[in-house]
């Protein structure tokens, strides 16, 4: 039984490795803040809110569409989908904590009482599953969720509960043991197996003439304290696969209800992060996705998801039009939003990936084989050395994972030596970077790199700057135009030490 | 020839008396540590006697030569490991068997035992027809093999084990436990209860879980109520388990002496070739020395010191390999220059190397011209006694008086930092003394000393230095060379170092 809700043929693995860049990416890109806007406290959501964004990478446009929908059918139907995670979250919890008995017990005979009991509790629990799912099921129409509820149709009838319910009283043996075993090392008793009473009774004539094979028997003493304790030891083997195979199915059970929770955390972190954000009354739309060979990245109204989430006052929306473009080439004042406009497209792209709506009006992009960011870090005080060779150092570790298509950005990089041997690195990476097809976005303040980039006058360039009004002021927006010589950081002196006016 | 011993081509080689105690040089070149790592696992064959043996004969050693590049044929060692385990699993079940106390269950522990015995003869012979061997060792070896296997007393053997322990596995019963009391009875395709609840819940299964199995403990031996059972068992089933005393007492001396003597003496080869695969993975080589005992013009390219080079293998360092040479009228390697330069462990490996091909081992090295020797001396300056200095000097000069006087031109002599705790003068003095010996004597040395006089004592020594890294001083090289180094270029550009020139990234991306 699988739920099938964020793959169409595969589980959602909570195992999965996460991209050997993903620290840089939840830093370069301030990835908790929207991690934490979808899990609302809940420390679950929040670990499988973390893994889809961040495996998002991974996924084809057939996945992302078919995740599309479903967090549709969510924000359609906001009850159904939260009352079906609350259940499986019960149910893991009533198991963890109800019983006495231990799984870890080195008993055969415990594992079996403790397994039967905890089925008792999930019988109930997939019951009422079933009960919600009826009760609902009719306003989805996503592919996934109605493959879902078909399952939970088929495979949960009435006369299935009463097919456990029937184990459950066989499983307390009124009429003795009965093992079968073969003459293992040593001719020591092996391969104990649990064996059912042979269920064809013969009639009264042929138990008569039947050929009766031997039957031989001893008893213990009943003070034959060591006697009886080989006794119940040899007891146990006959049951130990019975009480393993029932304690699995449990196991199994809660599994299910694991994975069930699983599937729906991601759709429950996209209704609370949906929600929070109309509250505001930011605008989110389903983008529109492009194969990752095609040049599209076009947006209108996009904004930083996180900038919005924590502050109160509206924020600045950006435009963009790169479709059949490379690269993109940002440059402009300080301060002026080019980091904020970096990250927001580091975080569209994610959320895009993962199969969520994006923080935009509208938004289309290629689907990116991988993300990579690099940015300018802080100044290291343990390292005496090198600040170029920690930067190049972090540089060729993405060159070892970069494929075609894969996205980079770039903020302020290779900077940290003098303008024109940084230029010069600068040249000779991004260059070789198109040539192998990367899709780079580069903030920097290498006038003569962005320059000579400029000049060329490349149809698949695109240049961005900060804008800054003629009075110095800021708009935080970016519009389309080529490196200015300066970086504007008069202004930024101006503004923090006052201009003497 | 007929097989006679796997380690001794010839007859008389295999009959002195084991040597139990390790040569005196042994610790001085850490040649203990070696043999230590090498025969590690092993301990039930008492392999270290073999190793305290040097051979002195190019006939003995070509013998072993020949056996060593045979079982480079990975089937062919694989075949004898195997043929190892089963002659250990054979031990351990005999021993069991001994130890235990009702008889249905011995009597089947010493039937295991002949069963894995005869796998092990049969798949050894089997293997040895059919694997291209070309030494002498294992060709009679396989003759031996081969004539053993085709006779009755191995048939025989077989044929009944083989019969019993089919029999045996036919036997399944059924036992109802109800309260007190137990019954025994023939099995009859009781349908499995298990599988029912297994089929039940299936639809469930979503990925691997727990295994509640529990582990019963494995105990060889049976409490009461299982050998009353088993009784019983024995009782349905009269003709299998007589037949099993009758196997038992006639098969008591099943053993055969000389496959018994093979089992230990090819671990020798065994213990070694897996010790140097070891480093074979890490891209270190080894080769088989060319031997002599007139020519004295040893060489040697990319040797290693063995002892030095599992522990930096066990900490993931890179290993420096060296090369050295003596042509014409050169005989003794004079090693000077910087400390910590890896000097000490250059003459050890000198030491080692020619030690190794003495017992006919594969060297450390990519190839190795060694000389045989007829006693190898070592003298390492010891640092305890720093308290004695005047003693410690006598003591030297009375150890290298001793060598001296023992040594021949067909010895191999080691010394290393002798003389250290004198004033420099006299340091001078007594290393051009003892040098000035050394070379009337003929023998070959290695000489480790900080003296630079003795490096250019004659056209019998040749000067080899420890180096370091020209840029950076504190890095150690641990390359001794016969000449100065010339200084290093490391002008690279940090992007070049990081491979992220426009050429280099082409390179590196995938299209």
């Amino acid at each position: 039984m699988k739920a099938f809700l964020m793959n169409r043929d595969h589980d959602f693995d909570l195992q999965t490795k996460l991209p050997q860049n993903h620290q840089a990416l939840i830093n370069d890109l301030g990835l908790n803040a929207l991690l934490d806007a979808m899990a609302c406290g809940d420390e679950f959501i929040l670990d499988v809110a973390k893994k889809a964004v961040l495996s998002g990478l991974n996924n084809d446009p057939d996945t992302i569409r078919y995740r599309q929908s479903v967090l549709q059918d969510c924000l359609n139907n906001p009850s159904v989908v939260r009352a079906m995670y609350d259940l499986s979250a019960e149910s893991i919890e009533k198991e963890r904590t109800a019983y006495f008995f231990s799984f870890l017990s080195k008993y055969p005979d415990s594992i079996l009482r403790r397994a039967i009991e905890v089925l008792q509790v999930f019988v109930g629990m997939l019951q009422k599953l079933k009960t919600i799912a009826d009760g609902g099921k009719d306003k989805f129409t996503s592919e996934g969720f109605t493959t879902f509820f078909a399952m939970l149709d088929e495979e949960l009838g009435a006369e299935y509960f009463d097919r456990i319910q029937n184990h459950l009283k066989e499983l307390r043996f009124h009429d003795g043991f009965l093992i079968s075993a073969e003459l293992g090392k040593g001719n020591k008793g092996d391969h104990h197996v649990l064996r059912k009473g042979q269920a064809v009774k013969m009639g009264w004539m042929k138990r008569i003439f039947a050929n009766k094979p031997p039957v031989y028997a001893f008893s213990i003493h009943e003070r034959d304290e060591s006697g009886a304790r080989a006794l119940s030891e040899l007891r146990d083997r006959g049951i130990n696969l019975v009480a393993n195979a029932l304690a699995q199915s449990t196991d199994h059970i809660l599994s299910f209800f694991r994975m069930l929770r699983t599937e729906l955390a991601f759709y429950i972190g996209g209704l609370n992060l949906h929600e929070k954000l109309a509250l505001k009354g930011e605008p989110t739309s389903f983008p529109r996705l492009a194969v990752p060979d095609e040049r599209r990245h076009t947006f209108h109204g996009l904004y930083d998801v996180c900038l919005a989430l924590s502050l109160d006052e509206a924020i600045v929306r950006n435009d963009m039009k790169a479709d059949d473009k490379d690269i993109v080439i940002i440059t402009g004042a300080n301060q002026g939003g080019k980091t904020t406009f970096l990250r927001s497209v580091g975080l569209s792209q994610l959320m895009m990936q993962c199969g969520m709506f994006v923080p935009a009006e509208s938004f289309c992009s290629s689907v990116c084989g991988n993300l990579f960011t690099h940015y300018k870090r802080e100044e290291d005080v343990t390292m005496k050395s090198g600040k170029l060779d920690e930067e190049l150092g972090r540089m060729s570790d993405i060159v070892d994972h970069l494929t075609p298509n894969s996205m980079l950005l770039l903020n302020e990089s290779f900077a940290a030596t003098n303008e024109r041997e940084g230029s010069e690195i600068s040249r000779q990476i991004i260059g070789a970077l198109l040539e192998k097809r990367i899709r780079i976005f580069f903030v920097t303040h290498l006038y003569e790199f962005a320059d000579g980039f400029f000049q060329k006058n490349s149809v698949k360039t695109v240049f961005l700057r900060a804008e800054r009004r003629n009075d110095g002021g800021r708009t935080f927006r970016m519009i389309e135009g080529g490196p200015l010589r300066t970086g504007y950081g008069e202004d930024l002196y101006n503004k923090i030490f006052g201009t003497g006016k | 020839m007929p097989f006679h011993s796997i380690l001794f081509g010839k007859t008389e080689d295999g009959l002195h008396e084991e040597q139990r105690d390790a040569p005196a040089f042994f610790v001085d070149l850490n040649l203990d540590q070696i043999i230590d790592a090498v025969t590690a696992g092993k301990e039930e064959y008492d392999l270290k006697p073999f190793f305290y043996t040097p051979g002195d004969d190019a006939d003995a050693i070509r013998y072993r030569h020949e056996i060593m590049r045979d079982l480079e044929n990975e089937t062919l060692f694989e075949s004898i490991i195997s043929f190892s385990r089963r002659m250990c699993a054979m031990r351990e079940h005999l021993s069991q068997a001994d130890k235990l106390q009702y008889k249905h269950q011995k009597e089947k522990w010493f039937l295991d035992a002949v069963e894995i015995y005869c796998e092990a003869v049969h798949s050894l012979a089997h293997d040895l027809a059919r694997v291209d061997s070309k030494s002498r060792g294992f060709s009679s070896l396989r003759e031996y093999l081969a004539d053993y296997a085709k006779s009755v007393r191995f048939t025989a053997l077989l044929a009944e084990t083989k019969k019993l322990k089919a029999d045996l596995s036919t036997v399944k019963y059924c036992l109802l436990i109800r309260g007190n009391s137990v019954q025994v009875r023939k099995y009859e395709s009781e349908i499995d209860y298990t599988a029912d609840v297994e089929r039940t819940f299936e639809r469930f299964k979503q990925g691997a879980v727990k295994d509640y199995r529990v582990e019963f403990p494995d105990r060889p031996n049976m409490n009461h109520v299982e050998a009353s059972v088993l009784d019983l068992v024995a009782r349905l089933h009269p003709e299998i388990f007589s037949a099993l005393d009758d196997y038992c007492l006639k098969n008591a001396r099943y053993l055969d002496e000389t496959i018994r003597i093979f089992d230990r003496e090819i671990q020798f080869y065994v213990a070694y070739l897996e010790h140097v695969a070891r480093f074979k993975r890490i891209g270190l080589k080894f080769c088989y020395p060319r031997i002599s005992l007139e020519c004295r013009n040893v060489r040697v390219s990319e040797g290693f010191d063995l002892a030095l080079a599992d522990r930096l293998r066990a900490e993931d360092s890179t290993i420096v390999c060296n090369d050295f040479f003596l042509n014409d009228k050169e005989r003794v390697i004079v090693v000077s220059g910087p400390n910590q330069g890896g000097k000490t462990t250059f003459a050890r490996a000198f030491g080692q190397l020619h030690y190794l091909a003495s017992l006919g081992c594969p060297v450390p090295g990519r190839e190795a011209h060694l000389a045989l020797f007829d006693a190898l001396f070592a003298h390492f300056e010891k640092e305890e006694s720093i308290t004695n200095l005047r003693g410690k000097l006598l003591d030297d000069l009375i150890r290298i008086r001793d060598i001296v006087a023992r040594a021949t031109s067909n010895s191999i002599i080691i010394i290393n930092e002798i003389f250290s705790s004198t004033t420099l003068s006299d340091a001078v003095f007594l290393g051009l003394k003892l040098m000035d010996k050394i070379v009337r004597l003929g023998a070959l040395c290695v000489y480790v000393t900080f003296i630079d006089e003795l490096a250019s004592f004659s056209e019998a020594t040749v000067s080899m230095v420890s180096t370091v890294d020209p840029e950076n001083p504190a890095l150690r090289t641990y390359r001794i060379i016969r000449k100065p180094a010339d200084g290093l270029s490391y002008a690279l550009s940090i992007a070049e170092k990081h491979g992220l020139t426009y050429d280099r990234l082409k390179e590196r991306i995938p299209s």
